[in-house]
């Protein structure tokens, strides 16, 4: 497949490798905030590759693990009111809410829909006008453009049966927050490629004057992570810190203008709960007045149960980056993907989902052969 | 919020029109026998006994028989490539086989919804009949029910086959040692594509295609070869890793494959990386797994290769001593990096 | 977060700026994608899809670019005896 199959290439990998143990005179501590890149990066054992030369924090990049509980639990029970379809993305389906996950509200006879697009959502709505079809809104700032493009098309299309849960998070906010803790080790970010393609880089600039700390553009196969790591790198080597772009072929310095007006048109900036982190000023958005009508919460307000507490899952921890998903106790004996104490167990790209499926259930260093 | 009025209806003289099974069809009455005698043992004319005996009487065989079932609940009834009468008779013919049986006899049990129309059931019973001559089984008896709206999804059957073993029997991966060989016989993840993107209207052309297929002769073709064969296994739901997974289980070994020797074709290979999908935790119906003593990997790909169902057949790997991982893969970078077990059904992924 | 793969432009199905609507193809197979946020996309470009819906055009001449430039770094050094790990497979 063209422009993913040649930066999987093996030997731009392995020069790249070379590269990064040539200019490493001493280990480094980066932090890549995006799920889609622990998933890469541990599926091609380049954590591995690079043990002693640069050790890889997985930061909180799973929105499907920040999501809060009481989101989910919300999108449970409107899912078994009976007159309601819960439409979702399949990464959300298994992440236990207080009271179970979406997968056990459809077992007990819940109205829950998975689809690959949001979409797809306005479809569903338009087919069943019968039913009030509720979307599970999700994710960074790589997917709020396409939530965008479906309130303007239920707009246009004067739906009144289709709603969203909104639960999009902003990643930036996210970096301040662990930048700025007393116990951060982070020294430079793998900037997170496809939340840059929407927003540009921009922003990074002044986070980086701030906090001293190099952010890169890092995109998401094996070749583009270790361009991003070699550059995270070289700029610690040589003290010059910076915003810098490996991802440009995507990516531009100033993102996708037509795609950030959509969502400017559509949400407006909030503060959100982050699931384990509590509430991160300006960390999600929210419908603008305009557009309040496609808001699920006051549509179906009255339905919420209190929040239930699980207190086992140590996803704080595990989504700052303070403690590997190997070093909580509960980590493969009574958490594994079949029986998730918490987010980052379940989603694909939640740290101990990855360290599980990747580094087996055991922290062994993985096995090494010359090719 | 818009109303959709659906027109009245007065449920006594709510019938169907002719066209759709009801419960009164299920009740073993006149409906029932007149499904049976016109609908159901006509299509499957040539591929059943001649007798409606609630046991069949089967001939004695001479050694010994190997006996499977398996039940059939896919959604949607039918897909590129098949249906759930392709399914149901292949599904089971195929168990028989990787069991080193000779399929000679299947059991058919429909368990109706109401509301059903006949033309579908018409349809699956063609592709039952069709199935079971190219895999040279007959039905030899089989059941019908029809149970109320809600309580199936559509259409569920349940086989049950019967088989001669024959010789040499296949070891089975408890006798998997290190060096022996994995084979696949042919491009992975096709089926479970194909009903994935009927299912969620995905909308990709060309439509993945279920690999729906009778492994008899596949088998029967690594036993001519003479190949001695350790174990075999068709790679149904959770795809090859699941294999690998269960037969890591049953040895002392480590199963080592090469993503770079997998078969995938560029359909197959385009919906997964689309969906965020791999390739080896995705269902098959018509392709196995295959474990061959050391040295034998090539004579049995030749072997496979002159039949058309396993015409790609590859070798994608080894057995090893054991290390950590049970099951391991290699990619692009050199290293081998254990390869998970499928938990639960594959969910397509944006993150 | 953020599976997003790139594909090429064949067809265009709709041009209107809010629902506007191509074929894409993916190595194998093609799906029609939303492309209300690259309207601008041309016939033989490639976009990059995330949940169905295309987020950005890829620029082919920087790809490019950076292929070339990574085939002239220089291959790997020899590991040293003590990191060479034979241990199977």
């Amino acid at each position: 497949m063209k422009f993913l199959d040649e930066f999987r290439d093996p030997t731009a990998a392995r020069r790249l490798l070379a590269e990064i143990r040539r200019a490493a005179t001493r280990p480094w501590t980066l932090m890549e905030v995006c799920g889609g890149q622990t998933h890469s990066l541990l599926r091609h054992g380049i954590d591995a590759e690079l043990e002693g030369i640069v050790e890889l924090i997985h930061g909180p990049g799973c929105p499907v693990c920040v999501t809060p509980l009481e989101a989910i639990d919300f999108a449970c029970e409107l899912c078994l009111r009976g007159d309601t379809m819960l439409v979702s993305f399949g990464d959300m389906l298994r992440v236990p809410g207080s009271r179970g996950s979406l997968l056990d509200a459809r077992a007990a006879g819940g109205n829950v829909r998975t689809v690959y697009s949001p979409l797809d959502a306005v479809e569903l709505a338009h087919r069943h006008p019968e039913l009030q079809v509720v979307f599970f809104a999700v994710g960074f700032e790589t997917t709020t453009p396409t939530t965008a493009l479906a309130v303007h098309l239920a707009a246009a299309r004067e739906l009144e049966n289709f709603s969203l849960l909104v639960a999009h998070v902003r990643v930036m906010p996210a970096m301040e927050a662990i930048a700025a803790s007393a116990d951060c080790r982070v020294q430079a970010f793998l900037a997170a490629g496809h939340v840059c393609t929407v927003t540009g880089c921009a922003e990074y600039a002044p986070f980086v004057a701030r906090f001293q700390i190099p952010v890169v553009v890092t995109g998401f196969e094996p070749v583009d992570l270790l361009q991003g790591i070699l550059e995270c790198v070289r700029q610690l080597e040589s003290g010059r810190l910076r915003v810098a772009n490996c991802y440009r072929r995507t990516a531009h310095d100033s993102g996708n203008p037509t795609a950030q007006r959509l969502v400017s048109d559509v949400f407006e900036i909030c503060d959100r709960p982050w699931r384990g982190f509590g509430v991160i000023p300006r960390g999600g958005v929210k419908l603008r007045a305009e557009f309040k009508r496609f808001d699920a919460e006051p549509r179906f307000a009255g339905t919420r149960l209190p929040v239930l507490d699980p207190t086992e899952c140590k996803s704080a921890d595990v989504l700052a980056g303070r403690i590997k998903p190997t070093a909580c106790a509960s980590f493969g004996t009574t958490c594994t993907p079949d029986s998730p104490l918490g987010a980052p167990m379940v989603s694909s790209e939640g740290a101990c989902a990855a360290y599980f499926r990747y580094a087996g259930s055991s922290h062994t260093p993985t096995h090494a052969t010359r090719p | 919020m818009n109303q959709h009025l659906s027109s009245p209806s007065c449920p006594a003289l709510s019938t169907t029109d002719g066209q759709q099974i009801t419960l009164a069809h299920g009740e073993g009455g006149r409906l029932m026998r007149r499904l049976l005698r016109e609908r159901i043992l006509p299509a499957l004319e040539g591929t059943r006994k001649h007798d409606e005996d609630d046991a069949a009487t089967l001939p004695l065989v001479k050694g010994q028989c190997a006996f499977t079932t398996d039940s059939y609940v896919v959604s949607p009834l039918s897909f590129p490539g098949g249906d759930i009468g392709t399914l149901c008779v292949y599904g089971t013919v195929n168990d028989l086989a990787v069991a080193g049986a000779r399929p000679l006899w299947i059991s058919l049990s429909l368990i109706i919804e109401e509301g059903l129309g006949l033309p579908v059931l018409d349809s699956v019973l063609q592709s039952i009949a069709a199935a079971a001559r190219e895999a040279n089984v007959t039905v030899v008896t089989g059941d019908t029910k029809v149970v109320p709206r809600g309580a199936a999804d559509r259409l569920f059957i349940n086989t049950s086959g019967v088989g001669l073993l024959l010789s040499p029997p296949i070891a089975g991966p408890a006798e998997l040692r290190s060096n022996d060989e994995l084979l696949v016989s042919g491009p992975i993840g096709r089926h479970g594509m194909a009903v994935m993107a009927a299912r969620e209207q995905l909308d990709i052309q060309p439509c993945p295609t279920s690999d729906c297929a009778s492994l008899v002769a596949a088998v029967e073709a690594l036993r001519a070869a003479e190949v001695p064969v350790v174990a075999l296994r068709d790679a149904t739901r959770g795809g090859v890793a699941a294999v690998l997974h269960e037969w890591a289980d049953r040895c002392d070994c480590t199963l080592a494959i090469e993503e770079a020797s997998i078969p995938v074709t560029p359909d197959v290979r385009g919906v997964c990386e689309l969906l965020g999908l791999d390739p080896l935790h995705v269902a098959n119906e018509g392709t196995m797994v295959a474990a061959v003593r050391p040295g034998f990997g090539a004579a049995a790909t030749d072997a496979l290769r002159k039949v058309p169902a396993s015409a790609k057949a590859a070798i994608i790997g080894r057995t090893t001593e054991r290390s950590i991982s049970p099951v391991v893969v290699r990619r692009g970078l050199g290293r081998y990096l254990p390869l998970d077990e499928p938990s639960g059904a594959p969910l397509p992924r944006i993150c | 977060m953020c599976l997003a793969i790139p594909g090429k432009v064949v067809q265009w199905i709709d041009r209107d700026p809010l629902t506007a609507l191509a074929d894409v193809e993916f190595g194998g197979v093609t799906r029609p994608c939303h492309m209300a946020c690259v309207p601008e996309a041309r016939l033989g470009d490639y976009v990059v899809v995330h949940a169905g819906v295309a987020i950005a055009r890829l620029d082919a001449d920087e790809a490019a670019r950076v292929l070339t430039e990574l085939a002239s770094l220089p291959d790997e050094v020899e590991w040293p005896a003590a990191d060479r790990r034979e241990t199977a497979p």
